[in-house]
């Protein structure tokens, strides 16, 4: 396939998969943010526009954290090229661009979810319709993988979608420990009674883990328990073990059409070996912050090596 | 007939004839039409429109909003044409289409016509879309215009008229295709009923006939297969729905300049595996921006090098660069000494009869009658800088005298054709409008095929004979019936 394509199936999911995390982190903020005092409520907000890396550009535009502002700034402001509504349009650009090589079932629900939301965000999104876009930009990402899933061949395409999408969710979910990393240092683990279990719950909220992780851990919120669970847990699909598995396999498959290994193959097997008979000791032992600037730093190595070994750009 | 129709029915209708009967080819139709409840249709012309939206069946307006897509309104009554009429048509639109690539030929090698005085030199030495480039070379398989749109009108029972040949890069195709999904999505009954032409084998005729055109006549992908791709300006240009629509039904890869290259001798394009040859380009790109070596040096739309490939004999562009000159409308007035010329035969399909401007008696003929005629530019296209004299206000009238007299060789004159109408769908029930029609046809060294069928596009305000998208008009499903 043409390296274009490839890079825009490649984006095209990055920015689905972006959207998604993005309104998840909302969702739980509001969450978080209505159950506190004003003081807290804006520090919530706040760590949401750091977690996104936005301070800089939100600052130039505001002179204080809340609620509405924050969302409408993170999910339609034009001040802001990262926000939700930009990103759905760049996945719509990408999938007009790789449209020969997805189905017209994708491009149908990229299509109809941009329609959509392009609607509902034309407006400033009040607090009542919040919980409505939200839902719907979740529900996208859920119509497009779906389609994938029953309509796209298993070829190069497909593992460039895959790979965007687990490149991006294990980014994010790096990206919002790491936000989070004092809550849960091991020395303050100690004092559980004293923690802010709340802020726990939002963590696991920012990438849908809440539920999964009760069942698991029959309701025990601990920091080894959510480190173990976010960072080791391959069975859970926004856990950084199930992203490294899940890109190892789909650079596997590439490389076995390709009939060659690259950089890429490179990286990635270095990065397993981070991860073989990690614990979550290991973890706390070089320190959760390192152990996650390290992951992103190793992820972002092997998108770029994706690139150059298979003529994204050039 | 409604009070519409009547103060309509100096056109020819081509769904009901004077006193109100229904013509034969839509009597199936009329009887299905007859037994739906007028609620059912209206909603069903509202979905027609979300159909086509959530598709993405756009385009952009030149000159608009980059981000402002539009939909060119469908229609829901079908355009329909007896297997009859569609045979004349057809033995009409192949001899056109052949002459026109012996013209082409022609024109780029000993010019027999401009030396059998039939069309004079001026001709094309004022076409700005003659390429010298092209002087003394073949293309491959001698074919210049794969791809063609032949604009008819028609006016009575027996009376089509060209009026147009896109020859160049006739656009629209994907219109037809899913005009059809969209009816057949939405009256399964009705396509049960009456006998229908199929036109959805178009894409794979159109791969057929690219790949025949191969250089040598062979490819360079597996077994020898010629790879074919169709080269798009991008996603912003306005017709790109129709380059990716094109390329995924025919299962070519879709490219843009910036993914070709000259590597040796071949134009190649950049795939995850490098770089791999291309045999035939189906270009959606200009002459202009095609080679910034050989012609506009900006552009960067285009292949640096590819014409030199071309002239190699290494890959297949279509159309041919310098088709173009077929379009003008002060060759089109020449057509039917052309037709004659290289076929030995009248022409079947007839002109619409044009004043060239040029002609310091035509003109004078055309400045005294300026009121009642259609005064076109001659290298326009897309209904854009035309005069249309009877419904043009007396400012407009003197403005165009203005610059007609500035420039008379930019112009050709016509009369207000009569165009046929079909009815549309409307919120009162059907209400004629003017309609015209652009069959597609194929060409390849196996021969002429021709869709039967095409893209139908109407007027949709009442009176108005501009049919073009970029003015307002709309489309139709275009049936021919089986015998």
């Amino acid at each position: 396939m043409l390296g274009r394509m490839a890079n825009a199936s490649f984006w095209m999911f990055r920015y689905l998969e972006r959207a998604e995390n993005t309104a998840r982190l909302i969702e739980a903020a509001l969450r978080m943010a209505l159950t506190k005092d004003f003081a807290t409520a804006e520090e919530e907000w706040r760590s949401v526009i750091a977690t996104l890396g936005l301070t800089t550009l939100y600052e130039m535009e505001h002179d204080g954290y809340d609620g509405p502002r924050v969302w409408n700034f993170v999910l339609r402001d034009r001040a802001n090229p990262a926000s939700v509504r930009a990103m759905f349009g760049a996945v719509r650009n990408n999938a007009r661009a790789a449209r020969t090589c997805i189905s017209s079932e994708v491009w149908e629900a990229v299509n109809e979810s941009w329609m959509e939301l392009d609607r509902m965000l034309a407006r400033p999104v009040s607090q009542g319709a919040l919980g409505d876009v939200v839902t719907l930009i979740r529900r996208s990402g859920a119509q497009v993988h779906g389609a994938v899933d029953g309509s796209m061949l298993r070829n190069e395409g497909f593992h460039f979608a895959r790979a965007g999408t687990f490149v991006e969710r294990g980014e994010s979910t790096a990206r919002i420990l790491d936000m989070k990393y004092f809550l849960l240092l091991p020395s303050l683990s100690y004092v559980g009674s004293s923690l802010d279990s709340g802020q726990w719950d939002q963590v696991l909220r920012s990438v849908a883990g809440a539920r999964a992780y009760s069942w698991l851990n029959a309701g025990n919120i601990d920091a080894r328990g959510i480190v173990e669970f976010l960072v080791l847990d391959e069975r859970f699909p926004r856990s950084l073990a199930f992203c490294r598995l899940a890109l190892r396999r789909t650079l596997s498959a590439l490389a076995r059409m390709h009939g060659r290994e690259g950089h890429s193959d490179e990286l990635m097997a270095e990065a397993e070996a981070r991860f073989e008979a990690l614990t979550v000791d290991d973890v706390f032992d070089r320190g959760l912050h390192e152990f996650l600037v390290d992951f992103m730093r190793r992820n972002a190595a092997i998108a770029e090596a994706i690139i150059d070994d298979y003529r994204f750009l050039a | 007939m409604t009070a519409e129709a009547q103060q309509q029915s100096v056109h020819f209708d081509e769904m009901h004839d004077a006193e109100g009967n229904t013509r034969e080819a839509y009597r199936d139709y009329c009887d299905w039409y007859l037994g739906q409840e007028q609620a059912s249709l209206r909603r069903k012309d509202k979905e027609a429109d979300d159909t086509f939206r959530r598709t993405g069946i756009t385009f952009n307006v030149y000159g608009e909003d980059e981000a402002e897509e539009r939909l060119i309104p469908f229609d829901i009554v079908p355009r329909i044409i007896t297997a009859a009429e569609w045979r004349r048509l057809s033995r009409g639109i192949e001899q056109r289409v052949r002459a026109l690539n012996s013209f082409l030929y022609d024109m780029y090698h000993r010019q027999e016509i401009v030396r059998a005085g039939r069309v004079p030199e001026s001709l094309f030495r004022h076409n700005e879309a003659w390429l010298p480039n092209m002087v003394g070379f073949t293309p491959p398989g001698g074919i210049y215009t794969h791809i063609v749109g032949i604009d008819l009108v028609r006016t009575g029972p027996d009376e089509f008229y060209v009026l147009e040949d896109n020859a160049r890069t006739p656009s629209g195709v994907s219109y037809m295709l899913e005009n059809r999904e969209t009816m057949m999505a939405m009256f399964p009954d009705l396509f049960s009923r009456v006998p229908v032409e199929s036109v959805s084998d178009y894409p794979r005729r159109l791969a057929r006939s690219l790949a025949a055109c191969a250089p040598h006549g062979r490819g360079s992908g597996p077994g020898g297969k010629p790879t074919v791709a169709v080269l798009t300006p991008g996603i912003f240009n306005s017709a790109y729905f129709e380059h990716a629509f094109l390329a995924d039904q025919m299962g070519a890869e879709l490219v843009e300049g910036s993914d070709l290259r000259v590597v040796e001798g071949r134009v190649q394009m950049r795939t995850t595996r490098g770089y791999k040859p291309i045999d035939v380009l189906y270009r959606r790109v200009d002459d202009d921006y095609l080679d910034p070596l050989s012609f506009n040096p900006d552009s960067v739309l285009g292949v640096p090098g590819i014409m030199d490939v071309y002239r190699a004999g290494g890959i297949t562009i279509a159309n041919a660069p310098g088709t173009g000159i077929c379009d003008d409308k002060a060759i089109y007035s020449f057509m039917p000494d052309i037709v004659e010329f290289y076929t030995g035969e009248k022409p079947l399909l007839p002109n619409v009869e044009t004043w060239r401007c040029a002609d310091p008696d035509s003109l004078a003929y055309v400045l005294d009658n300026l009121e009642e005629l259609v005064v076109k530019e001659v290298h326009g296209s897309g209904g854009y800088g035309m005069l249309i004299g009877p419904t043009a206000t007396r400012k407009e009238v003197a403005e165009f005298r203005k610059k007609l007299e500035a420039a008379p060789d930019n112009y050709i004159a016509q009369p207000t054709l009569s165009l046929s109408t079909c009815p549309i769908y409307t919120k009162k029930g059907l209400a004629p409008r003017h309609v015209d029609l652009r069959p597609f046809v194929l060409v390849s060294p196996n021969g002429v095929e021709i869709t039967p069928g095409g893209l139908t596009r109407v007027a949709l305000k009442k009176g108005s004979l501009v049919v073009n998208s970029s003015q307002g008009g709309g489309t139709k499903d275009t049936w021919v019936l089986k015998d």
